[in-house]
């Protein structure tokens, strides 16, 4: 019984983690159809950013806590400048192409952005480790927790209600639910289809970024740290349902409660945790746990 | 007579190509070193980058003839080493067609960080008959469940590092009875952990194993499974962990108090030296995969590469870079011995017999080719714990260990020598 709220507390900070991630992941691919490959380079440069902006604001001996904002400025940075880069500069001119080249081409633009990182950045790993350590540590059923984790949960929370709030509850959102339902249609209604396209892939980014950036402060970021989350954040949103953020949040929590319960109690299956909740909930659900439905056109 | 100017430009370019076609003399002609290693993805950091850069500095210092005694001859045998560098990246099965591109340019190849190309190349090698150095991966599988003709490795094994780790663990803890794993989920990792908690329960039988946690390499985060550590209640926890791994387990681990709690091994953990430094906490048992960086003896040879690599690259050669460095030295020490006071470039066959059961100096001290039927090197090993003094982390309680302990005897396997209760 005692070992089971370290379990839970873990599992719902790792699933934290892949919720940030994964959000903008389901986002772009719920208006824009795009399975964006080039997410994990996002989430990367957002670490890599994090870790030049806070290490310039510590090194400059200005106040430690101040390097959350450095953080937060981070993923805005990524979400503001690559993002309508990439969208303005070359998904505009894709999209309508078939489903699997637009992977291709996300693919394409991740293997050059792993490039472009290494060039800036080099390949010795960065660190960034005053944020992690900053708060200190609570504990839970005798055993040290880093507030950071407490963080990390408060913003993947915050996040979530903040985009379903944009989403449902105001104007611009239920512009893009529109668009996401109907992509002709909306255009006819007067819609500016380019505009929502660009401030979804945007914010998508934003979001990958946002989950670098304070994933820096925990890890080492070293090259390649894009390509493990791609595969996580994929499993996710496929567990979740393409497109749906309830689903995302969804699978994320699955994922990291049974991945730590896998950790503490049967090790051995760590790796193969992940695969065997998608693999069940494909099987029951094949479209995953929140699929959107298809509307029927005539 | 005179000539037009045409039959002038004529004259001169055929001039120009019996000129060019000259043979000049073989103790010009370079030998061309083909050296495999990581230039991208994780492993390019902390072994990659490092080890190119030592054979870099290594071949160009041999070229000039300034590299200590008994190197110093110029290049090999008179004649300049130039290399053809490969990036190790993308898998075993990239890698052995990358390898047989590399082979037909050049007379010797160095390389080889992951144990999985290591086992894909050996093969190949003895097919397309070419020396190859195995220069810095730990399977001990190599030699003993095949036998090459053509393969060697100048470094010390897997097993050796685990070996010598689990006998300082017993010296210094001697009532030691718990202890527990965090290694990475393939070949390394599981590899390692089977090594050390083998040899732990040869050497103190009924010792209790907490867990073993084997996450994916890279995963970077440790959250699950540092409070299953912290909850286990484990002595002594052992890691093998290298790269971002290793790193984020330090950052993660030491806020929480993992090395606190609990013996720490990282028994790969010298290249994070230079990048964590006193973030390291005091009291973690630390291996170098051999008697490497800060664990090398003090001869004029590892003096030299420290000093020299240190001056150009602004950071200390970490074990990656002395195993390329001891590598190459071991192919000249070959050449040059099959040499012998000819003139004449001895065959690839001499050379191969004569780097057979050679001893030669590397920069991590005396390497004997004594195992694997002459191809696989033996050394002392060395381990020891950190400790920061004057803000600087600083390695103390150096122990060394004589190559032949913690090796196998020639033809016997590691896994069944460990077992056997580690008798010579």
């Amino acid at each position: 019984m005692s070992s089971i709220l370290p379990v839970a507390f873990d599992g719902i900070a790792y699933a934290s983690w892949l919720f940030l991630i994964s959000a903008g992941l389901t986002l772009i691919y719920g208006v824009m159809r795009i399975l964006n490959v080039a997410h994990g380079s996002l989430y990367a440069l957002g670490a890599y950013a994090a870790c030049s902006l806070a290490g310039a604001w510590l090194g400059g001996g200005l106040p430690a806590a101040g390097s959350f904002a450095m953080l937060l400025l981070a993923a805005v940075l990524v979400g503001c400048i690559v993002g309508p880069a990439l969208e303005r500069g070359l998904l505009q001119w894709m999209y309508g192409k078939d489903e699997v080249v637009l992977v291709l081409i996300t693919y394409a633009v991740f293997l050059i952005m792993e490039d472009v990182i290494k060039l800036v950045w080099g390949v010795d790993s960065l660190l960034l480790p005053e944020p992690y350590a900053l708060p200190g540590n609570f504990s839970i059923g005798g055993l040290p927790y880093p507030v950071y984790n407490l963080l990390l949960i408060a913003l993947a929370l915050v996040t979530g209600l903040a985009l379903a709030w944009a989403l449902y509850r105001t104007r611009a959102g239920k512009l893009l639910l529109a668009v996401i339902h109907d992509r002709e249609m909306s255009m006819a209604l007067g819609i500016n289809v380019d505009r929502v396209y660009l401030a979804t892939f945007s914010i998508g980014a934003a979001l990958a970024a946002l989950g670098g950036a304070f994933t820096a402060p925990a890890v080492a970021v070293t090259p390649g740290i894009g390509v493990e989350v791609i595969v996580l954040a994929f499993a996710v949103v496929v567990i979740g349902g393409l497109g749906s953020l309830g689903g995302a949040a969804l699978g994320a929590l699955l994922v990291g409660l049974v991945r730590s319960a896998t950790v503490r109690y049967w090790p051995e299956a760590e790796l193969f945790s992940i695969y065997a909740v998608m693999a069940l909930v494909l099987i029951a659900r094949p479209k995953g746990l929140f699929a959107a439905q298809e509307a029927r056109k005539i | 007579m005179r000539l037009s100017s045409s039959q002038g430009l004529r004259a001169a370019l055929v001039a120009l190509t019996m000129l060019l076609g000259v043979p000049t003399s073989s103790a010009q002609e370079p030998i061309k070193l083909g050296i495999v290693t990581f230039l991208s993805g994780p492993a390019a950091g902390p072994f990659g980058i490092p080890a190119r850069n030592a054979a870099e500095l290594t071949t160009e210092m041999l070229n000039a003839g300034t590299v200590p005694a008994p190197y110093k001859g110029k290049g090999f045998g008179g004649r300049p080493v130039e290399l053809v560098i490969i990036d190790e990246a993308g898998g075993p099965q990239k890698q052995v067609s990358e390898y047989r591109n590399l082979v037909s340019r050049v007379d010797f190849v160095v390389g080889y960080i992951s144990s999985g190309d290591c086992l894909a190349i050996a093969p190949v090698a003895e097919e397309l008959k070419k020396l190859t150095v195995l220069f810095d991966c730990g399977t001990p599988r190599i030699f003993e469940d095949a036998s090459y003709k053509y393969v060697f490795r100048t470094g010390p094994t897997g097993t050796m590092d685990n070996v010598s780790i689990a006998l300082y663990l017993v010296e210094r803890l001697p009532n030691v009875k718990s202890i527990a794993g965090l290694n990475q989920n393939y070949a390394w990792g599981q590899d390692s952990w089977t090594d050390f908690e083998a040899a732990m329960k040869t050497l103190r039988p009924g010792i209790e194993v907490k867990t073993s946690q084997m996450p994916k390499l890279m995963a970077g985060q440790f959250g699950a499974e540092i409070t299953t550590l912290l909850a286990s209640g484990a002595e002594v926890v052992h890691s093998s962990f290298w790269g971002g791994d290793l790193e984020g387990l330090v950052l993660q681990g030491g806020p929480r108090g993992l090395f606190q709690k609990h013996k720490v091994i990282l028994s790969a953990g010298e290249p994070a030296i230079n990048r964590l430094g006193t973030r390291i906490p005091d009291g973690t048992i630390l291996g170098a995969r051999g008697p490497f960086g800060p664990f090398a003896p003090d001869t004029e040879l590892a003096r030299w590469l420290k000093t020299a690599y240190e001056d150009r690259y602004q950071v200390p050669p970490n074990y990656a870079s002395f195993r390329m460095t001891q590598a190459i030295l071991g192919v000249k020490a070959a050449y040059e011995k099959a040499k012998g006071a000819g003139d004449a470039p001895p065959a690839q066959d001499q050379v191969i017999a004569a780097f057979e059961n050679l001893a030669f100096e590397g920069p991590g001290g005396m390497v004997k080719m004594a195992s694997g039927k002459g191809h696989q090197a033996v050394m002392d090993a060395a381990v020891g714990t950190t400790k920061v003094e004057g803000g600087k982390l600083t390695i103390v309680d150096i122990a060394r260990y004589p190559g032949d302990k913690v090796t196998p005897p020639d033809g016997m396997k590691s896994e069944a020598w460990i077992k056997s209760g580690l008798k010579k």
